[in-house]
């Protein structure tokens, strides 16, 4: 399989804190890799220095044989590597086709108008939004807001989606819904990078999970290896035979 | 397309009602009357761009049509340019100057920008009074020669006037044709959430620096034209604070962001104030009458009359741009 996104030794810095402290993973092309960590990991962080919106104190990303460190978003965007927001930033006083088409406008082809009405009303129609494009934004349940953020990040055609916490906030209906809209992401021949902290839900979809802990790389492997880690179990419950006395108790099963 | 856009054919409409009403009996009063309007309407549709498009409040914006002035009539009198290409590259100009203001100036958001636009206005004022070749704070003077290759001065008045109308149906036509396009699409993500916007694929920073200048094109046109229409220039007239204030209350009266809000809320505006000026009782109050009038406008009709009117009927949005 041929690596689309190779992160190696990346820092991130603010002032004394390290958010990112060389953490380094790779990313194979229809892969969903799951990024988990306990709150304040530097997840988001991580995905900010990955699409650009900071710049990394030290390391390297390659993103499809590019170079990409030291890019700006929009730039990012154009080599097809597209993003949600954990805060939802809907486009307000837009319609929700218009929000829409802001991404295909902009994406990874450059639309023109036109055709990036045609490529909104699709994506939206894929998502589950297909009966609202002619609303404002605001006016979108937080459900739909997540939705509008995937829709969005679709339309720019990207090869890399990061999705950061679509499932946080939703229902169980409306999480079964999102799950089924991540694997169909995927099957069409989008790989996924995504930070959930769901368990359930991520460790069924991901093919990789990637655990972060206080800015560093604490374990990598498919989801049953890392939750068997005694480390990610201290990092997360705070001591190292928790998941073993548990799943004895038979409280925590983690497959479907 | 453009032509098919029922606002364009409006505008059109507009425009040619303005070269007839006046002409009807050579009425020259109407025609000063006309001219204000139309300055207003070229001077708010223009900060409608920045403002209403993409949500950068500038408190300067009248730097460009009191620069265009004296660029224009630098060339009319000192270099003996014709009219209409002194007041062309009087906009290429300021529209260069103002690229590159923008750059320095647009990574500046919300309050600090609009600070920003102050000092530039002061800026560039305390320049202009303090340059020899500009006349300094005595200003230019247009010399009568000047009006002669447009067959007299009487002629040339007209002429001018005819000229600025033009500027102001251009000025709307900018404003339609960008509202519609993927660029103004990129403006209107920028005014909504700016980081969002960039995390979209907009270059928010060449977006901002191209629209800053867009903006500043057509009234240092219509300055040019207007201070040659006027035959002099000095810093107080030509970086007049208080209009550029105004041009800030005619947007919120007419609605920002629509292009017919922005040219409805400068003529109305310009209407109400020439009113006020004349009026025996009224005139030493039109400040105050302007001042009430946003509050009132901020507190209850935020969105304008076009924004009361899209509130009132949703739909409306639609069809009104």
């Amino acid at each position: 399989m041929n690596t689309l996104l190779e992160v190696r030794g990346v820092s991130k810095r603010f002032g004394g804190l390290v958010a990112v402290s060389d953490v380094s993973f790779s990313i194979n092309e229809g892969e969903i890799l799951g990024l988990i960590g306990p709150n304040g990991a530097g997840k988001t962080t991580l995905f900010n220095v990955v699409n650009g919106v900071y710049k990394a104190d030290q390391g390297a990303i390659t993103f499809a044989g590019k170079d990409i460190t030291r890019c700006s978003p929009d730039q990012v965007v154009h080599l097809g590597l597209a993003r949600t927001h954990q805060i939802v930033k809907p486009l307000n006083d837009l319609t929700v086709l218009d929000n829409v088409t802001v991404g295909a406008c902009f994406g990874r082809e450059y639309l023109d108008k036109t055709e990036a009405r045609k490529v909104a009303a699709e994506v939206l129609q894929q998502v589950g939004l297909g009966d609202r494009v002619d609303m404002l934004a605001r006016s979108l349940t937080i459900a739909g807001k997540k939705r509008l953020e995937v829709a969005r990040a679709l339309a720019a055609k990207p090869k890399l989606l990061l999705l950061d916490e679509v499932l946080a906030g939703l229902n169980p209906t409306e999480v079964a819904t999102m799950i089924e809209l991540v694997r169909k992401i995927r099957d069409s021949g989008i790989s996924v990078l995504m930070i959930e902290h769901l368990m359930q839900a991520i460790m069924s979809l991901s093919d990789r999970i990637v655990v972060l802990n206080l800015g560093r790389k604490l374990a990598e492997g498919k989801p049953d290896e890392v939750v068997h880690n005694s480390a990610v179990v201290e990092a997360y419950l705070g001591f190292p035979d928790a998941v073993h006395k548990m799943t004895l108790a038979g409280k925590l099963t983690w497959r479907k | 397309m453009i032509l098919r856009r029922p606002f364009f054919w409006i505008i059109l409409l507009v425009a040619a009602g303005f070269i007839y009403a006046p002409l009807h009996g050579n009425n020259v009063s109407l025609r000063e009357d006309l001219i204000l309007i139309a300055i207003a309407i070229i001077l708010a549709s223009n900060l409608n761009l920045m403002i209403g498009y993409t949500g950068y409040v500038n408190f300067g914006h009248i730097v460009f049509y009191g620069l265009g002035g004296y660029v224009g009539l630098y060339l009319t009198t000192m270099r003996g340019w014709n009219l209409v290409l002194s007041a062309l590259v009087a906009g290429a100009v300021v529209s260069f100057c103002a690229f590159l203001f923008g750059l320095a100036i647009l990574r500046l958001r919300g309050a600090y920008f609009a600070l920003a636009t102050i000092g530039i206005l002061q800026a560039v004022q305390a320049f202009v009074s303090n340059f020899d070749p500009w006349g300094r704070s005595t200003g230019m003077y247009l010399s009568f020669e000047s009006y002669r290759p447009l067959g007299g001065a009487r002629h040339a008045l007209w002429i001018t006037y005819y000229l600025i109308v033009a500027v102001m149906a251009l000025s709307m036509i900018v404003s339609l044709t960008i509202k519609n396009s993927k660029f103004g699409l990129g403006l209107f993500a920028i005014r909504e959430d700016e980081d969002a916007a960039v995390v979209l694929g907009v270059n928010a920073t060449v977006y901002k620096a191209i629209v800053y200048s867009v903006s500043a094109f057509l009234p240092a046109v219509a300055g040019a034209l207007m201070f040659f229409k006027n035959g002099m220039i000095d810093p107080s007239i030509a970086f007049e604070y208080m209009l550029s204030l105004e041009g800030i209350v005619m947007l919120m009266l007419g609605g920002q962001g629509s292009v017919i809000g922005a040219a409805l809320g400068g003529a109305l505006y310009e209407k109400l104030r020439s009113y006020l000026l004349t009026s025996p009782v009224l005139s030493n109050f039109h400040l105050v009458i302007a001042g009430g009038l946003l509050l009132l406008v901020v507190l209850f009709a935020p969105g304008g009359l076009i924004g009361w009117l899209y509130r009132l009927v949703p739909r409306a949005r639609k069809v009104i741009e």
